[in-house]
């Protein structure tokens, strides 16, 4: 009874959805004010109804409830609450409803913070979201839909897959979609903008927050996913540059790029007609990353099942929002004013830089992902492209581009002074070579290119300092004069100084992967193996009872010397519903360096396989994701992006001119 | 240095992740078992999808581990065991895709994407700035000047 | 049309390609997962297996002068279930000469699952290492090859065999290689 509710009210989305887009962008035409309000109340209203929908299948999870063949096909009674709910978003119709749910969610968003937008632009806006919603309301209805019974109902369900019950992966899809289907936000920015024929900085003013948000939930995503990849997949990787988690970076690259470039289009005016195209680029390649993870076209350790009559139709609908809003942008962008000039060497070019290098990575990884494909449908060989293709394209590429994260934020606009920025750069110079000297000493001579990675990463953080001890005037102005500049700086440049930095924490992170100490060993109760300067000793094994597996775990103490520095318990657990064995791992962290202990096959003698690692640093892979993200929040923060309601006060829509340097 | 810079990022990139092989896999000679490894880690699991066989428990992962493993102690070099998986499964099984015709575009299309891009953004900062407006006259250039001192 | 305006129709026209591509990728015929057999044409390795059940071993000698399908399975196979009766129609019609090499398997436990889905082989070799399915290319079960006159493998197909494919491939491989 309650599902049947849940669907009806996602039917009622769908048709509320079509009133929002009709209502909207006939509003927005015929500047008709009333239809524009009504249009946004409709927005509203189609949140309320998919979250409806949402909280039904949510409830029939929680219940058990196995008339439901979602419910049937995707859990179990045995399982602990957490994964009853993970369950919902663990499989592809209910993931979908979450997509659609987060779609509806930021549309709702604008209709509610819309006062201070101009009202075309806002209707504009939510029109170009309720057609995206009708298509994807649509692909529910007809091709996967979850609220469909099953009879008769099964006594059981089949259960979720072992090895995505995992607090980790509670989060990292929510995440994930509020990344990339908040950049559905700046797409509609792009295409109302194009309808308008008109960019101008006011514009850009208003993308930016809702890219900056989106950006920070995709960041965090994709930090979860890599980190819950690394404590559960028991090989201690944490990228495999698998078609899935390319189909997530993508949009990440494309959506770091559109943040830099809208600062142009804010700041100086330009680079206009390349941020619409980016803007669009982004969230189709959200588009055509949800199309790669469902329609089969691509293996993968985790895509979703594998059916081409849902990948045909979200072909048709990638045809349709990506083809239509790119012939949109053939027609009409070169409507668009150009803007100013700059020289090469300034701000403008640094960013101008920034979006080259990331464009050329994003196509790097595009090209790579369905190069297999394109192959085969010219009549090639049948290839396949793994990590190491990855490695020497996308590494090289981004070099430069780190290099220039420590740079370019001390370039003036308009024409930079190159070899000023440089000298005032020494400290960082000095940091690169401290830090590159300690490294090569604490490592015994490790890797050199593990060396030169700590460097960069120094250079990075180095640059982030100056930058704000720069702007700040540290140590040449006087103190009091340090402090008031410090609190009244706007927040966006510290959100900068923050996102620069963590960035520089993950680039350590991934360069002291050289560092890394092993040992596999066969090991007998009471062995020890020696890691890294650790001990690890054998102490027990034992069988353990979990709410839906049974569990060899072995007991292991981590010795230095002879100091216990942690008791770690690595466990094989074997599910009987699915038949799958999952290994899960144990693992110490300082948040400096992790110790990974990973038990293998025993050998039926007494002997169990034991794989033990030494990773310095690897926790600041995800620490410095997580510092970008708060970065980024900080950089929302900022009241600059509220400008609406001082601008409402003030009685107009234009903005005040803004000489600060951000 | 430039070339030292790339060198650096490719090896750079290339991430050492955990291993799936036994104990008892493993070779006594270490020189022998480095290779080894360095060569499955070249080599795809089949039956996992983006795995090298390294890095996989997989039974067939198992099985080549143990072949190449033979074939190194048998005193075969790398390019002659990694000939072995390849005769049998095809160049499917290589993760890094063989540089020849069928792959040019894929291996060259990174760098000629950002030589591209460049070339377009160089076009793009060599636009000639707009053509100067009308002279001001006498009465505008006073206003200017009295607004120019005001600023300040 | 200017120059300007050209390029930018760029967008379109690279995505319009891309969706040809994708819409390749959803045909019926597409399966990521499907690979060619890199052993097509090349002489079919030697090997010499025990025989099952106490039988006389199997060898690669055994096929002399016929064309021969060889069918990878295991007990433990589920879709080996699902081309047992398509193996034992195929084998009761005497339409192919039919060997059978059980992979990775406990002996009892194939000679369990023959009894219970019926035996199509007119001999079978066990893989207890896998050793030899390796050497055929082999990277799962079900998969069968077909050898000729000459002792080269001429074709693969992975995975349980259908009426279908016995009808469009099968048939047409053995007029082909010149059935008797």
């Amino acid at each position: 009874m309650i599902i049947e509710l849940g669907h009806f009210a996602l039917i009622l989305a769908l048709a509320v959805a079509t009133l929002q887009a009709g209502l909207t962008l006939t509003g927005a035409a015929r500047n008709d004010l009333n239809l524009m309000a009504a249009g946004r109340l409709a927005a509203l209203a189609q949140f309320a109804l998919i979250a409806l929908a949402f909280a039904t299948l949510v409830h029939a999870y929680f219940v058990s409830d196995f008339s439901v063949a979602n419910v049937a096909e995707n859990s179990s009674s045995a399982k602990p609450l957490l994964y009853k709910l993970t369950s919902v978003w663990g499989n592809h119709e209910g993931s979908m409803v979450l997509w659609v749910l987060i779609l509806a969610l930021y549309g709702a968003a604008i209709a509610w913070f819309g006062d201070a937008m101009p009202p075309r632009l806002c209707a504009r806006v939510l029109g170009v979201k309720g057609l995206i919603a009708i298509g994807f309301l649509l692909f529910i209805l007809l091709t996967s839909n979850p609220f469909l019974r099953l009879s008769p109902a099964p006594e059981e369900g089949m259960g979720l897959n072992p090895i995505l019950q995992d607090p980790g992966l509670a989060f990292h899809p929510p995440f994930l979609y509020l990344g990339y289907v908040g950049f559905s936000v700046a797409f509609a920015f792009a295409v109302a903008a194009l309808i308008d024929g008109r960019v101008d900085a006011a514009w850009a003013r208003w993308v930016r927050p809702w890219t900056l948000a989106s950006w920070c939930c995709l960041t965090l995503g994709i930090a979860m996913g890599s980190w819950w990849a690394y404590y559960t997949l028991g090989w201690g990787g944490w990228w495999f540059w698998d078609p899935v988690e390319n189909a997530s970076l993508m949009p990440w690259l494309a959506g770091t790029a559109l943040l830099h470039s809208a600062i142009v289009v804010e700041r100086r005016d330009t680079l206009k007609s390349w941020t619409i195209l980016l803007a669009i680029l982004t969230f189709s390649l959200s588009l055509v990353g949800t199309f790669l993870v469902r329609s089969g076209v691509l293996t993968s350790v985790h895509a979703f099942a594998l059916d081409p009559r849902r990948g045909v139709f979200i072909l048709v609908l990638l045809c349709i929002a990506i083809g239509g809003s790119l012939a949109l942008y053939a027609w009409r962008a070169p409507a668009v004013e150009p803007g100013g000039v700059f020289a090469p060497i300034s701000r403008e070019g640094a960013l101008l830089l920034n979006n080259l290098i990331l464009a050329s990575c994003c196509a790097t990884v595009f090209i790579g992902t369905l190069y297999p494909l394109f192959l085969d449908a010219v009549g090639g060989p049948k290839l396949s492209v793994g990590y190491p293709f990855f490695d020497r394209t996308f590494v090289p590429l981004m070099i430069p581009l780190l290099l220039a994260v420590g740079l370019g934020p001390l370039l003036a606009w308009k024409r930079g002074d190159f070899l000023g920025a440089l000298q005032r750069l020494w400290a960082a110079f000095a940091a690169v070579i401290a830090a590159m000297l300690v490294t090569f000493y604490l490592s015994h001579g490790g890797p050199v290119l593990s060396v030169l990675g700590i460097g960069l990463a120094a250079w990075m953080g180095g640059g982030a300092i100056v930058e704000i001890a720069d702007r700040l005037r540290l140590f040449r102005a006087p103190w009091p004069d340090v402090v008031r500049r410090a609190l009244t700086q706007p927040r966006a440049s510290y959100g900068m100084t923050l996102a620069h930095y963590g960035l520089a924490v993950t680039v350590a992170g991934i360069a002291a992967s050289g560092f890394e100490q092993q040992g596999i060993a066969l090991l007998h109760l009471g062995q020890t193996l020696p890691v890294a300067g650790y001990t690890l000793r054998f102490d027990g094994i034992g069988r353990h009872e979990g709410i839906n597996y049974t569990a060899d775990r072995g007991d292991f103490t981590l010795l230095e010397g002879t100091r216990v520095v942690a008791q770690l318990e690595p466990e094989r657990r074997f599910f009987p519903l699915q038949q799958q064995t999952v290994s899960k791992t144990a693992i110490h962290t300082n948040f400096f360096a992790d110790f990974y202990l990973a038990l293998g096959d025993p050998d039926n003698k007494g002997g169990w396989a034991v794989r033990a690692y030494w990773k310095p640093l690897v926790p600041f892979i995800w620490i410095g994701g997580v510092i970008m993200a708060f970065g980024g929040a900080v950089s929302l923060s900022d009241r600059r992006w509220r400008i609406g309601i001082v601008a409402r006060r003030a009685g107009k829509a234009a903005l005040p001119a803004d000489r600060s340097r951000a | 240095m430039i070339r030292a810079l790339i060198a650096a990022a490719i090896l750079l990139g290339a991430m050492p992740a955990a291993l799936a092989v036994e104990p008892s896999e493993m070779l006594p000679n270490p020189a022998l078992e480095a290779r080894a490894e360095a060569i499955g880690k070249q080599l795809r699991c089949l039956v996992c999808q983006n795995e090298s066989i390294e890095d996989s428990g997989a039974d067939l992962a198992h099985d080549l581990r143990v072949i190449i493993r033979e074939r190194l102690k048998a005193g075969d070099n790398d390019g002659q065991v990694v000939k072995y998986v390849t005769d049998r499964y095809g160049a499917f099984v290589l993760l890094k895709p063989p540089v020849e015709p069928a792959t040019y575009l894929l291996w060259f299309s990174p760098f000629a994407i950002l030589i591209l891009g460049a070339a377009g953004a160089w076009f793009y900062l060599r636009r000639r700035p707009a053509p100067p407006d009308e002279p001001l006259d006498l009465d505008q250039r006073r206003q200017l000047e009295r607004l120019l001192l005001d600023d300040q | 049309m200017s120059w300007r305006r050209a390029i930018y129709l760029l967008p379109l026209a690279a995505f319009a390609a891309l969706a040809i591509y994708l819409s390749h990728g959803l045909a019926p015929g597409y399966n990521p997962e499907l690979l060619p057999s890199a052993m097509i044409d090349k002489p079919a390795p030697a090997f010499d297996l025990a025989g099952l059940k106490g039988e006389a071993r199997l060898t690669n000698r055994a096929f002399t002068d016929e064309i021969v399908f060889v069918n990878f399975f295991a007990s433990w196979c589920v879709p080996c279930r699902q081309e047992s009766p398509v193996l034992m129609d195929l084998s009761r019609r005497n339409v192919i000469v039919l060997y059978g090499i059980d992979y990775k398997d406990k002996p009892a436990d194939a000679e369990k699952f023959l009894q219970q889905y019926g035996d199509p082989y007119r001999r079978i070799g066990v893989d207890d290492s896998g050793r030899t399915a390796i050497n055929f290319g082999v990277y799962g079960v079900p998969e069968t090859y077909a050898i000729d006159r000459t002792g080269h493998i001429r074709w693969r197909h992975v995975g349980p065999l259908t009426d279908d494919v016995v009808k469009n491939e099968i048939l047409p491989l053995l007029q082909r290689l010149g059935a008797s």
